[in-house]
Parts: C-alpha cells; sequence; structure tokens
C-alpha cells in the first residue's frame, strides 16, 4: 500500500519544463490547505509564476497567507543564508550579513552545492520545526532536481567537519524518510516529457535518498468516441454527410469536423505516450491522471480545477 | 563555400529565418522549458545544412538528451557526430552543405578545459584528481553555464563550421549562460579567491584577526575551506588564460555574426519567458535575430462564424442527428457524435483564441517572426525535423 502523497510532510514536485509543474505544486498546497493542513507552497526558481497561481502579489521569501492555510514563499538564497546564521550563529553583526552574503556567493559558485543546501535546508528546517503539517515543493526541473535532492549527501562528502557537515545529518534523516519526504514528477502525455519522466525516475531512486512518492501525468486530453463513434464521425466526414449535416446545423462545419479529427489524432497520439510511460515505471508506483484545461490556463479557478481533480484521482 | 554570397548588409535586414542564418556564424535558440527549443534548433541547423550549403553544427547544452532523439542518432557524445547523408537522401532531400550534432558533456567539456590551461603535467592531474573538481564539473548544477559558452567559443573559433546553431536550458539558466563567462572572470579577480589562495600561514593571521573569517570557519570547517584553497590554489595557476579566454567568450555573445532566436508556444507563462528574455537581450545589447512561435493551433479553430454554429451542434444534437444519420448509425450515437463534436471545437476555440492574444499582447517583436503550426504527429526523425523546418524557413 502506498503512502498516501498528502500524509508526507515534503513533497518536491519537480518535472520537464513546460508540463506544468508549478500548476500541479499549486494544486496539492491548495487541496492539502482546503482539507485542513497548514501548508507552506514554495516556489525554489523564483519565476514568480506562483503568484498568479493564487491571484496574489508576488510571493517573497517571507510566507504569505494566500488562501486559509494556505502560505507561499519564494526561495531565494541569499536570504536563506541570514536566516540561518542568524538562527544557529547568533551572529549579532546583522549589518555585516550582506557582504558576507556577497562572499558565499562567489563561495557558491566555487564549491557549488552551497546553493542547493540552503535551499534543502531551508525546506528541511520548515519540516523539522513543524511549522506546517506539510511543505510543498516547486522543485527545479528534471534536469537540476538530482544535485538539488543529493545536496546533503555531496556537502556531506566534501565538508569532513564544521557546522554546515553536522547540519547535513538531520537534513539527510528527513529527506530519506519515506513517510516524511517524497518526490512527485509532473509529467505531460507527449514524447519528451515522458522520456525525462521514465529517465529521472530512475535517477531519483539510484542517485538520492528521496522516495519517489508519484507520477502525476497532466493535460490528458478527454476521449472524443467511444466504439462504433468514430465509424460515424470518419462517415460525417464525407461530402455528402458533410453538406447534408451543414444545411441542417445551419452553417458551414468544415472547421468543427477538421478540428475534431485535430482532437482525435492528438489524444491518440498521446494514448502512445501515456502507454509508454506505464510500461517504463515501476509497477507499484503511483500515477494519477490530470484532464487538460480548456477554459482556463491560469489563476485561482485554474488552481482550485487542479485540486479537485487531484482531489478525485487519491480518491478523496 | 556556398554561403558567402547570402551576407546581408545593414540596409537589408534580414525577413526571413533563411536570411538571417545566412548572414551568422551563431545562433543560439532560447525560451522556456518544452517549448521546443531543441527542435526549433535541431529543424533550422537541417534547413540551413540543406539550402545554405557549408558544413552545419547543431549542439545541444541540454542535460536531456532531447537532440539525440530528434535526430535520430543513438549515441553521441561531446564529439560533433556527422549527420549520415542517407538520411537526408531517405528523407528525399539532397543537401548542399553538411550536418553535425554534438550534445555538450559538462565533464569530458572541464578536463578539456584544464588541459589545455593547466601549466604543467603535475597540476593538470592534480586539479583532475582534486575532489571539489569531481563534484564542480560532474554532480552539481549550474558548471554547465561556462562550459558550454566556452565549447561553443571554441568550436566557432576552430573555424569548422560556418554555421552553429545553439540549443540551451530554459530561460532563466539561459541568464546564467549569458552571464557565465563574466562570473568566470569576476571570479579569479575576486578577493575571496585572492584570501584564499594566499599563503596558509598568512589566511590563519588573517582569520584570527577577522569574525568574519571565523564564520566562514564555524560553518564549513577548516578542513573544507583548506580543500577548497587548495583547489583554486591550483586553478590559480590557470587563472590569467581563464580570465582571457572568459572575455572572449563574452565577447563572442556580442559579435555582429551571433544572433538570437527566442523560441515560445503561445500559452501564457512561456510567453512571459519570451518576453523577460528579450527584454534581457535588448538590454545586454545582444542581438535578437528571430521569435519562433511553436505549436500555433491552426486559425480555422478561431473563426466566429462556426462558434454559433458548434453551440447547435451540441443543444440541437438530438433534433440534428436525424436528419444526417440515414446510413451513418443510429440516430442516438450520431447526437452523441454531434455533441462530442461540436464541444471539442468550442474547447479547442477557447485555447486558440486565447493563444491569439497572447501573440497580440506581445509588446517586442524581432523583425523575423515565425509560427510552427501544431503537428499531430511527434517529430522523432530528420523528415520530421525537415517538414517542420520548411514553415518557417522563409
Amino acid at each position: 500500500m502506498p503512502l498516501d502523497l498528502l500524509d508526507r510532510r515534503l513533497l518536491f514536485v519537480t518535472g520537464k519544463g513546460g508540463v506544468g509543474k508549478t500548476t500541479v505544486a499549486a494544486g496539492l498546497a491548495l487541496l492539502a490547505a482546503e482539507r485542513g493542513q497548514r501548508t507552506l507552497v514554495c516556489e525554489v526558481d523564483a519565476k514568480g509564476g506562483m503568484a498568479d497561481f493564487f491571484e496574489a502579489g508576488p510571493t517573497e521569501f517571507d510566507p504569505h497567507e494566500v488562501q486559509p492555510r494556505l502560505f507561499a514563499m519564494s526561495m531565494d538564497t541569499e536570504e536563506s543564508l541570514k536566516e540561518y546564521l542568524k538562527l544557529q550563529l547568533k551572529v549579532p553583526m546583522l549589518a555585516r550579513v550582506g557582504p558576507l552574503a556577497r562572499t558565499f556567493d562567489f563561495i557558491a559558485d566555487a564549491a557549488p552545492g552551497v546553493k542547493e543546501i540552503l535551499t534543502v535546508g531551508k525546506l528541511c528546517w520548515e519540516v523539522r520545526e513543524r511549522h506546517y503539517d506539510l511543505v510543498v515543493v516547486d522543485a527545479v526541473a528534471t534536469g537540476h532536481i538530482v544535485g538539488q535532492l543529493a545536496a546533503p549527501q555531496g556537502i556531506r562528502e566534501l565538508v569532513k567537519v564544521g557546522m554546515v557537515r553536522n547540519q547535513t545529518d538531520w537534513m539527510i534523516d528527513i529527506l530519506a524518510d519515506p513517510r516524511q519526504t517524497g518526490a512527485v514528477i509532473v509529467s505531460a502525455p507527449e514524447e519528451m516529457p515522458v522520456n525525462e519522466t521514465i529517465e529521472l525516475a530512475g535517477r531519483i531512486s539510484g542517485e538520492t535518498d528521496v522516495d519517489l512518492a508519484a507520477v502525476i501525468v497532466n493535460r490528458v486530453l478527454p476521449e472524443l468516441f467511444g466504439r462504433n463513434e468514430e465509424a460515424i464521425f470518419d462517415q460525417l466526414r464525407e461530402p455528402e454527410h458533410t453538406e447534408a449535416l451543414a444545411a441542417a446545423a445551419g452553417g458551414d462545419v468544415g472547421p468543427i469536423l477538421e478540428g475534431a479529427r485535430l482532437a482525435v489524432t492528438l489524444r491518440r497520439t498521446r494514448a502512445g505516450h501515456l502507454d509508454r510511460l506505464r510500461k517504463g515505471l515501476p509497477g507499484d508506483l503511483p500515477l494519477l491522471y490530470l484532464p487538460y484545461l480548456f477554459t482556463r490556463a491560469q489563476g485561482l479557478r485554474a488552481t482550485r480545477q487542479v485540486a479537485e481533480a487531484l482531489s478525485q484521482e487519491l480518491g478523496y | 563555400m556556398a554561403r558567402g554570397g547570402a551576407q546581408a548588409s545593414a540596409d537589408e535586414r534580414a525577413r526571413t529565418l533563411e536570411q538571417l542564418l545566412a548572414a551568422k556564424e551563431i545562433a543560439i535558440s532560447c525560451g522556456a522549458g518544452g517549448v521546443g527549443k531543441t527542435t526549433a534548433a535541431a529543424a533550422l541547423g537541417a534547413m540551413a545544412a540543406t539550402h545554405l550549403g557549408g558544413r552545419v553544427l547543431v549542439l545541444t547544452v541540454d542535460p536531456a538528451r532531447r537532440l539525440a532523439n530528434a535526430l535520430g542518432l543513438e549515441q553521441f557524445g561531446n564529439v560533433e557526430t556527422r549527420v549520415p547523408p542517407e538520411e537526408f537522401a531517405e528523407a528525399g532531400v539532397e543537401p548542399r552543405g553538411e550536418l553535425y550534432a554534438a550534445m555538450l558533456d559538462t565533464k569530458a567539456s572541464w578536463d578539456d578545459l584544464v588541459r589545455r590551461h593547466a601549466p604543467d603535467a603535475k597540476t593538470r592531474d592534480a586539479i583532475l584528481a582534486n575532489p571539489l573538481y569531481a563534484n564542480i564539473t560532474g554532480k552539481f548544477v549550474q558548471s554547465h553555464d561556462y562550459i558550454a559558452m566556452e565549447r561553443l567559443y571554441e568550436l566557432h573559433t576552430a573555424g569548422t563550421y560556418d554555421l552553429i546553431v545553439v540549443d540551451t536550458p530554459p530561460t532563466r539558466n539561459a541568464i546564467d549562460f549569458l552571464e557565465a563567462p563574466d562570473r568566470m572572470a569576476d571570479f579569479f579577480s575576486s578577493r575571496l579567491l585572492r584570501w584564499l589562495t594566499a599563503p596558509a600561514k598568512s589566511r590563519l593571521v588573517n582569520m584570527a584577526s577577522k569574525p568574519f573569517y571565523r564564520v566562514a570557519d564555524s560553518i564549513l570547517g577548516t578542513q573544507f575551506l583548506e580543500d577548497i584553497a587548495q583547489f583554486f590554489l591550483l586553478f590559480q595557476t590557470m587563472a590569467p588564460g581563464f580570465v582571457q579566454r572568459a572575455e572572449s567568450v563574452a565577447r563572442t555573445l556580442s559579435d555582429k555574426r551571433t544572433t538570437f532566436l527566442v523560441v515560445s508556444t503561445l500559452e501564457s507563462a512561456p510567453v512571459r519567458e519570451a518576453e523577460f528574455f528579450m527584454g534581457e537581450l535588448d538590454q545586454r545589447g545582444l542581438h535578437l535575430g528571430a521569435l519562433v512561435l511553436n505549436k500555433v493551433l491552426p486559425s480555422y479553430l478561431r473563426r466566429t462564424v462556426t462558434t454559433p454554429v458548434a453551440r447547435r451542434l451540441c443543444s440541437d444534437a438530438a433534433t440534428i442527428a436525424p436528419q444526417v444519420a440515414d446510413g451513418i448509425g443510429t440516430p442516438d450515437d450520431v447526437a452523441r457524435v454531434l455533441h462530442e463534436v461540436g464541444e471539442s471545437f468550442l474547447n479547442y476555440q477557447v485555447v486558440a483564441t486565447r493563444e491569439s492574444e497572447q501573440q497580440a499582447e506581445l509588446a517586442r517583436t524581432p523583425e523575423v517572426v515565425a509560427s510552427v503550426p501544431y503537428f499531430d504527429q511527434d517529430i522523432a526523425d530528420l523528415p520530421g525535423l525537415l517538414r517542420l523546418g520548411e514553415q518557417i524557413w522563409r
């Protein structure tokens, strides 16, 4: 029995760019909040897209309540470092933190992993301190997520002593515990997203301590026709029937039939990719499907539709 | 070489991608993730090889192996591989030039760079064996930004190719990547590096005297700082070459022979990123050559005269069906089909209209704007790339 997605404490939502990673992260967070969990949703690569999904102002490092029980923030590694120094070191010289952070920027470039650890560290810290019931992370895309999730181990290999090393221990405890932490890959029924999802699923299991909790397939197109119906549709596209239909419907139906043909082909191509996805993933991994939203692409209304669809898929 | 005559002068601005690419030596394709940057880059590379001639290279720096799929090459790595002429022949095309493809292997490229710049074999081996070096080049994010530009520069100056089409990681990363050469140069001249690479003794004195370093020490530990110091001490030996190189790389990006192609779909998030990126290019004085709009839905979906007809198919399916059902199916089945067909049209019309609004709202557009229609089949081979290319080339 797979663990229930929203029973965990920390969810990293990743996926290939363009599949709707942020939409799904926002939907999951909204669903959790609506079910009574105090929820934090954090946008990691700070594109500012998250704000649109809740129709709230731009997200900042300091979380703001955008819906009842739902708090949104965006990651800022410099702010994270300042907070860390304040909390851990009781650094009295707040004024000097600025240049320090700038210097750390260089270190971060020089010894990569530092920025990742500041990101992952902040998120794990929110979990450890139990500030929220659930932290949903709109994480980095497929190409970078393994580096981010594996940052604490990477740092531990490099840094033998000191505070950072000690810090990585409890982070790894949280990250490696499937009851607490899970990764969610958002995919779409298209060629490249499916390829990347299958590849990433293997890498998350192989190269990180984080449990792969689910794959969520976004933008699943509706099936237009059931049995026999496609044959009827093909007949309607014969000139004499098209003419009869145009007369009965009172106008040119050419674009409508052509549009339906496009919809059928798109759906069919995508069904093939979905099959490939199912076959390429471990059999016990939960797969959730979200419908393509025609009417709204953005805004709170779209987020709510995603949350509702997720709720159905999770059997709530 | 076949391309010489096509050089456009300043007063005959490029109006098509064909003219643009005939006049440039480097085209960098950028945009949000999932919009089809790689496919566009590969398609344009294939078109250039076919029609402009010369040697054309498509270089992908994205960590995912997309281009390999699109070009039907099972395995290609850091080394440029020629796309077999037979593949063009199978596509029914006789190319005037040659098409090559390469994927950026970050680790291998860094190793090459070290080998080139290390003052002696001992330093070279020490760097290659350093644990920090392995981490920088292998495990962590972002090190590919600099190396991508570096490799582009190297390939360009080698003069082997008439045109290099480069595919980049998603935009916010692509900005990093524009800044990478400057950051690298900054880094080598930074105070931190000077301190880290100062002799250990004076560093300890410094450390004791400045609370700042005590903080750094307690956070990271002396050993780690020593590791960093040792690594950069080694790296420092390559600094002059590196800084000079980074500056040259930066110059290549702003060179007249380089152009940027911004790729986007008409969904709102990618459009916003495209706008952001076009603004950044403008601010940096870099050449915005073309906007390529991908997966554009067919215009018939936007026809407003069709809307009431589609609505009637939904609402009056039961009365329309008997009039056309004869010889097709039962009126009930036909009614269901008519309803689905009408509703599907209305659904897609909403999307097509929204996307056309997005296009109209684009504030800044370059001279060349090309639209790629929504292909209902995936593009997974050279004929597919050429079909796509035909749509935007002229």
